[in-house]
């Protein structure tokens, strides 16, 4: 590449030079040495059983917030991985898609937490002996957490890519390896990048938990946030948990100002509305990166290189034209293809069966779903509290963008935070005030995602056109007729986003909030989470494979049943404009 | 002239499937040729399938029957040497302008250097100079479109196929870009050997065509070809102008001799169930037959003249002549509008007797329309679904035309008082509230 200025040129702009590329040499260089110092230890050995490797010396803290954090990363680059392929893979294929995206909305919906016992043995017995098979574990529990809705996002995107884009892409013969990153992938962004959002949010909660876990008799704990916090636990230590929160506050702070803000601010220029929109979000990181000169410099070499695998799969060869439907004979490989898959389901759920029946009676089955019905009764509960504290406060806000700018990325960051750090203190008020679990700690499982509901809310009432608001008030419409007729209708949609996010997030949280320990003390509710749990703890994946399978049922059959309909009828009524 | 044959289509048909089992028709029997040096229009209402013509020869999808070939060749995917225009611009908004014009040149893996100079020829060439650094959603409609023709420049090709490419645009801006274009063209600036223009609007196509092709609808056939001799460039004023857009708006006016076999639904102005009716508010049907009515025209009117005088392009003026035919409030032949007594007593009526008229008409011509009436004078409940009678249009076109004719008819139902319908509980009903 050639520069048109030389990179010595009048006084001014060399000093502008100068201190940016100083920060972004900082930012770069910092990088590299958090994920030196991060992923050493590794490979060292598991230490000795009963022999705990975490202090709770809080000068210990910021390690340990470098290793979860790094876990954070690494889960996020396999769901990035596993998005771009899986994701892609069910929208060029019609024969895979039939497979993949019904799995995809059940894996959404089944609750991960669940997942850890099983998939920490695997990953043990993978690397026998060392950090690593825990680590790996504890990486694919995030992963776990993340990468389905970003796939699905990113399923929807390249399904809704402009009908004009793809034509045009087609008729200047671009291959299918330069559409990919130049149309399909840009033209996804914007929704990806909110995913990964939703998703990080999502993943500290399971970091946390994915830390410090016991299968039957076997405890691993890695170094990490969690395991600090699970440790600060079993010694009944307030203040350490009050420094691992406040830790936590700035990890969160720290990934939010060098990761989101300019990630979503470099997202902006794939958004596909060609309007001019509102201020564009900006980022003094991404700003700075963007204007050195040596970042810049740094950076042409891959871009170079990946134009050079545009011209090499130029001459791989172009794709033919969208074939034309298929005939019989498609049909009837179709046909094949379908009653395969059929089979490969009622086969595995033979033996989902077979192995859950091995280890329980079918009463137990019954016991479990009466268990889903308590905690189910507690979400609903839950979310009907939330939403009548939240939806008025929350249109409240958005209706005063002074306030909504400020309350905005608080929520947000409220959502992301992992409320599991927090149960500490609540169990230990409940312990000294004696109060019934089965009561008091329910509000655990809706504490870290009451917050969609209220972000989601106030988007939406920053939405309702001031036109609207204008008649409102023109025409005297006060009182309960405003909230009637104006204000819930328009935020209803947005509503309903963050209460269907909410509840998945309290059917999940429910395993680790339905049963708590401070030190010595033991508090259980009555429900299907602490089954599932309790389970875990006993080593019996018999009653785990149980539990899962039951709360996932419940997730889906009250997502098809209530959420959806709901959700569809609200887009077709009162979606403004 | 030079006289290579660049395109030759013969016989070509298309046609789409449809849930049960059978095809819509959408082109049939359409023989095309494009020489060196000629523009070619593609003219006729929307749904006259030149937009999908257009995009068989772009290799974008494929004839169910017929051949095409490019320079000899039959065309079977995008081939190199034949670009395209949007209507819609089609640019990629996260490139520059600069990395927009590059695209094409990077899928043909030329070298960095020469994507440069190319690139920046082209957009000098199109008066793009300044903007290179500038994203789309900066720009207006018209340097978009700039963008869109620098783009399909840039790849030398042949063949520069152009889709509705100004009606995007407003007045002005698309005056400009067309006269830009054939300044260019006619200087031999461009690198393009042909052009095949689809278009609706037919001032345009005899401003730029050498020949224009005329398409009638279901299914999508060739009409006549009009070729249009006049020098470049062209001058509206022109009366020899005028006699060609005359015309063209003859030749669209005139009532097909005989249905043609195998049409599955006519369009007028036998207006039994099976055809398809336009979505056209009743305020632009009233608004075209009040200023037919009134001075200068007094009840009839040159189809040309009051295009131009009211704005509108054949896309709206045809059916909305047509609906006004079918209705019997007006006749439309040999490019005029003439009004029928019932017309011209419409146009001096009151809003409230206008209703009635309008809904007499309604129910006596437009055989839907007395169908739903009928169906919900018999039933007991005087209420019928949505379903009732998309699934009856159904069997004569296609689900996208059968929802644009339920849609239409409901709406002038409403007008006329004849019937209400409810979209949220999809029920057609006699209630009046």
């Amino acid at each position: 590449m050639t520069y048109p200025i030389p990179p010595v040129s009048v006084e001014k702009s060399q000093r502008a030079l100068t201190l940016l590329d100083l920060v972004a040499v900082l930012l770069v260089l910092g990088a590299l040495v958090f994920l030196a110092e991060a992923s050493h230890g590794l490979a060292q050995p598991l230490p000795e059983p009963g022999v705990s490797p975490i202090t709770l010396d809080p000068a210990a803290l910021p390690g340990y917030a470098a290793r979860t954090t790094l876990r954070m990363l690494a889960a996020m680059g396999l769901s990035l991985l596993f998005t771009f392929t899986y994701a892609t893979w069910a929208a060029k294929s019609r024969r895979a898609e039939f497979v993949l995206i019904p799995l995809l909305d059940i894996l959404q919906s089944v609750p991960i937490l669940g997942f850890i016992s099983v998939t920490v043995v695997f990953f043990m017995s993978l690397a026998p002996g060392r950090m690593l098979g825990a680590e790996f574990a504890a990486v694919f529990a995030i992963f776990t957490s993340q990468a389905w809705n970003m796939a699905f996002s990113f399923y929807q995107s390249l399904r809704t890519v402009p009908e004009e884009l793809g034509e045009a892409a087609r008729s200047f013969r671009l291959s299918p390896w330069m559409r990919f990153w130049r149309l399909e992938v840009p033209f996804a962004m914007p929704a990806l990048v909110w995913n990964m959002m939703m998703s990080m949010s999502g993943g500290w909660f399971f970091v946390v938990a994915s830390e410090a876990i016991s299968v039957g008799d076997t405890t691993v704990t890695l170094p990490g946030i969690g395991s600090y916090i699970a440790l600060a636990i079993e010694h009944r230590d307030l203040g350490a948990i009050g420094w691992a929160i406040s830790t936590m506050f700035v990890v969160i702070l720290i990934y939010d100002q060098l990761l989101f803000r300019p990630l979503v601010a470099w997202a902006d220029r794939f958004r596909f509305e060609q309007e001019m929109g509102v201020t564009p979000p900006g980022s003094w990181v991404l700003t700075a990166l963007r204007r050195s000169r040596l970042v810049v410099r740094a950076t042409a070499p891959f871009g170079a290189a990946w134009r050079w695998s545009y011209r090499l799969s130029t001459r791989a060869g172009n794709q033919g034209v969208m074939g034309g439907r298929q005939g019989r004979r498609g049909r009837r490989v179709d046909r094949i293809w379908h009653a395969a898959v059929v089979a490969v389901a009622a086969l595995a759920l033979w033996k989902i069966a077979q192995f859950v029946l091995a280890g329980v009676p079918l009463a137990e089955a019954g016991r479990a779903f009466l268990l889903g019905l308590a905690t189910m009764t507690r979400v609903i509960v839950l979310i009907a509290i939330a939403s009548a504290i939240w939806v008025p406060i929350g249109v409240w806000i958005g209706l005063r963008p002074n306030a909504a700018r400020v309350v905005q990325p608080v929520a947000q960051f409220m959502a992301a935070f992992p409320a599991n750090l927090l149960f500490p203190l609540a169990v230990s008020a409940i312990v000294a005030f004696r109060l019934d679990p089965d009561v008091w700690l329910s509000p655990l499982m809706i504490l870290g995602t009451q917050w969609y509901i209220l972000f989601n809310v106030i988007a939406g009432a920053s939405t309702i056109p001031s036109e609207l608001r204008d008649i409102g008030t023109n025409l005297r419409v006060r009182g309960w007729l405003w909230w009637r007729r104006i204000a819930l209708p328009a935020v209803f949609p947005f509503y309903l986003t963050g209460a269907i996010t909410a509840s998945g997030g309290s059917w999940n949280a429910s395993i680790v909030a339905e049963i708590a320990s401070w030190g010595q003390n033991r508090l259980q509710a009555h429900g299907l989470g602490a089954y599932i749990a309790e389970a875990t703890q006993a080593g019996d994946f018999h009653r785990v494979v149980l539990g899962i399978a039951v709360m996932s049922a419940f997730v889906v059959v009250i997502n098809r049943t209530f959420w959806r309909p709901l959700y569809a009828r609200a887009e077709r009524k009162f979606r403004l404009g | 002239m030079d006289n290579t044959l660049l395109l030759d289509l013969q016989a070509v048909r298309k046609a789409f499937p449809k849930p049960d089992g059978g095809e819509l028709l959408v082109l049939d029997g359409i023989d095309l040729r494009l020489r060196e040096g000629e523009i070619v229009g593609l003219l006729g209402r929307s749904g006259s399938g030149k937009s999908t013509l257009l995009r068989l020869i772009a290799g974008l999808s494929v004839p169910a029957a017929g051949s095409i070939s490019y320079l000899g060749r039959a065309v079977t995917e995008p081939p190199p040497g034949i670009a395209m225009v949007f209507q819609s611009f089609a640019l990629f908004p996260w490139l520059t302008v600069l990395e927009n014009v590059e695209l094409g040149l990077e899928a043909l893996g030329l070298p960095r250097e020469e994507i440069r100079r190319r690139s920046l020829d082209a957009i000098d060439l199109i008066g793009l100079d300044g903007f290179e650094s500038a994203y789309p959603r900066e720009l207006s409609g018209g340097m978009r479109q700039r963008v869109g023709f620098a783009r399909a420049l840039v790849v030398h090709p042949n063949i520069l196929l152009m889709d509705e490419p100004f009606s995007a645009l407003d007045v002005l801006t698309a005056e400009t870009l067309r006269t830009d274009f054939l300044e260019l063209w006619s200087e031999g600036q461009l690198p393009i050997k042909g052009v095949i223009l689809v278009t609706h609007n037919i001032e345009e196509a005899v401003l730029m065509c050498d020949r224009i092709l005329v398409f009638g609808s279901n299914p999508g056939r060739i009409l006549n070809e009009i070729k249009v001799d006049l020098p470049q460039p062209r001058d509206r004023l022109d009366p020899g102008f005028r006699d060609v857009v005359e015309r063209i708006y003859v030749e669209m006016t005139a009532r097909p001799a005989a249905e043609r076999a195998g049409a599955r639904a006519e369009r007028f102005p036998g207006a039994g169930i099976g055809t398809i009716l336009p979505r056209l508010s009743s305020n632009l049907l009233s608004g075209l037959l009040e200023a037919v009515a009134a001075a200068p025209y007094d009840g009839e009117a040159d189809l040309p003249v009051i295009a131009a005088s009211l704005h509108m392009e054949i896309d709206h003026l045809f059916p909305a002549a047509e609906t006004l035919q079918m209705l019997r409030f007006a006749e439309v032949a040999g490019g005029d509008i003439r009004l029928t007594p019932e017309g011209r007593r419409y146009a001096q009526l009151q809003t409230d007797e206008r209703k009635r008229l309008f809904a007499q008409h309604l129910l006596t011509y437009v055989a839907l329309a007395a169908h739903i009436r009928r169906v919900l004078d018999e039933r007991p409940s005087h209420r019928a679904p949505w379903s009732r009678f998309s699934d009856e249009l159904e069997d004569h076109m296609s689900p996208e035309a059968a929802e644009q004719t339920l849609r239409a008819v409901i709406s002038w139902g409403r007008y006329a008082e004849a019937f209400a319908y409810d979209a949220h509980t999809q029920m057609f009903s006699l209630e009046n509230p």
